[in-house]
């Protein structure tokens, strides 16, 4: 299993061929109390950079973008109704949606755990 | 930091950050937008039992002079003839095209008027009452002063442990009340729906008032963020978003600032347009909006009727702690105004459904004695 984090404080677990992706501990913290998750359809093709969630907090509305080029294959059906499990276990039960990837590759240009740690240090 | 440093302070800023509160630039000022607490459970724990505010940044203004009550009335639509000492009225500095420049609270302090203004607004508004206020007012801009709220079920409990004399204060009351020692101005009222007072107290004075009221244990303190969601549930108007110079006082629902005696006298910037909106009725009304669903729907939100045409915009929107859901407010066409009526909400390109409601979404919960 690889654990992988993006710049816009995403974490993306790698195993079997599929990726699951949530928001970090850092980005939930910024965010504050999370009401409102929405999150893609099954089946949807995601390119890397591109829209992929939307995550509602009292105050305000913020993207999640995909981290990687892919498809979506299961997403959290707990946060409709419970969207404070993000808050609560970003990296484990919060987690948003899991993808099939279009090219494994993706995942050397993301941050290993130590180095986003240092990128989180460093904002 | 260079932002930050250029922002103006109030007197509890030093306070703000030592209670580890997210300070965010807001007009002009760094402001506290949420405590550690969180804006939900901040927004809560006002409901429950009280909450501390820091609203220094709004502008605090006082009128002395004999002509002030008649010269005032030229630029809001208010009976403040009408308004005894030691009582205050809510209304709106209102132009010539019937719309608002600002909302405010006038209160008759005996000798003089003791204006409220908004922080974002106040160089404007008091522009605009240089301007048009004529002989015999003078204008004294009240800068030595920091404004805390105290708001919530307990508010009135804990504030007269240091002030008994607020306890017989009633809703939209004025008195000037020693509290821990310190000369204040005091108003039964708030920002929020629930019971509570505005305190001008001296800035040399503002932060150890401050810190006495947290430290009683119904206290907590409460950013900008819960007092959005606070005055949205409540179905308060926040300047620039539900009213500003596109919107009149008819439009904004807000007919009840239209005293009597000015909708039979006008007299008041924008009357003829303001008082033939409210004989002949206006286009568009301000009310709320419950979406169907969890998703909230923000500001700018495009309203549509069931045939997919927009009939017009959401101007404040997001999720309402107390309701557990999301809530909205914004402009309707008149004939999608009334209560029931179905709507769609177009978040992200989908059109969701929303029904207009009765505000407020949360009930008021004031002290009327």
């Amino acid at each position: 299993m690889t654990k992988k984090f993006s710049q816009e404080h995403e974490w993306i677990e790698f195993e079997d061929g599929v990726a699951t992706v949530g928001i970090t501990d850092y980005a939930q913290q910024s965010l504050g109390d999370i009401v409102y998750v929405e999150l893609p359809e099954v089946g949807k093709k995601l390119t890397k950079d591109g829209d992929a969630a939307v995550v509602e907090s009292v105050k305000a509305a913020s993207d999640v973008y995909a981290p990687l080029d892919g498809e979506i294959v299961e997403i959290n059906e707990e946060l409709d109704a419970n969207p404070a499990l993000v808050n609560e276990a970003p990296e484990a039960e919060g987690w948003f949606f899991k993808m099939s990837l279009a090219d494994e590759s993706q995942l050397d240009e993301l941050m290993d755990e130590a180095a986003y740690k240092e990128f989180v240090e460093g904002l | 930091m260079d932002q930050q440093t250029e922002l103006l302070q109030t007197a509890l800023y030093d306070l703000h950050v030592e209670l580890g509160a997210k300070m965010v630039p807001f007009a002009g000022y760094a402001m506290p937008v949420q405590y550690p607490l969180g804006v939900k459970g901040e927004h809560l724990h006002t409901r429950a039992k009280a909450g501390l505010f820091d609203v220094s940044h709004m502008g605090q203004v006082r009128l002395t002079g004999e002509n002030r009550v008649a010269e005032l009335e030229k630029l809001v639509p208010g009976d403040i003839a009408i308004l005894k000492p030691g009582r205050t009225r809510y209304s709106a500095f209102t132009q010539d095209d019937g719309t608002i420049l600002d909302d405010l609270m006038i209160t008759n302090a005996g000798d003089s008027l003791f204006l409220v203004i908004n922080a974002a607004c106040k160089d404007d508004d008091i522009v605009h009452m240089r301007a048009n206020l004529g002989d015999g007012v003078s204008l004294e801009e009240i800068d030595d002063r920091a404004l805390l709220a105290l708001q919530g079920p307990d508010a009135a409990k804990v504030l007269a442990r240091f002030a008994p004399a607020v306890a017989d204060l009633k809703f939209m009351s004025f008195a000037e009340i020693e509290i821990a020692g310190s000369p204040c101005f005091v108003t039964r009222s708030g920002y929020t729906g629930e019971d509570g007072f505005e305190i001008s107290v001296p800035n040399a004075d503002a932060e150890a008032l401050a810190r006495k009221l947290l430290a009683e244990e119904e206290v907590e303190a409460i950013g900008l963020g819960a007092r959005d969601s606070l005055r949205l549930e409540a179905g308060l108007c926040l300047y620039g978003n539900d009213i500003d110079t596109t919107t009149t006082p008819v439009e904004g629902d807000l007919n009840w600032i239209i005293n009597k005696r000015r909708r039979a006298e006008g007299g008041f910037k924008g009357a003829d347009v303001i008082l033939d909106q409210l004989e002949n009725g206006a286009d568009r009304k301000r009310v709320g909006i419950k979406p169907e669903g969890k998703a909230p729907a923000r500001e700018h939100t495009q309203i549509l009727n069931s045939d997919g045409e927009e009939i017009g915009e959401i101007t404040s929107g997001g999720f309402g702690p107390t309701i557990d859901g999301p809530i909205a407010m914004g402009y309707v066409a008149i004939e999608f105004s009334e209560p029931g009526t179905k709507i769609d909400l177009m978040v992200r390109g989908k059109a969701r459904p929303a029904e207009v409601v009765e505000l407020p979404f949360a009930p008021h919960r004031y002290f009327r004695g």
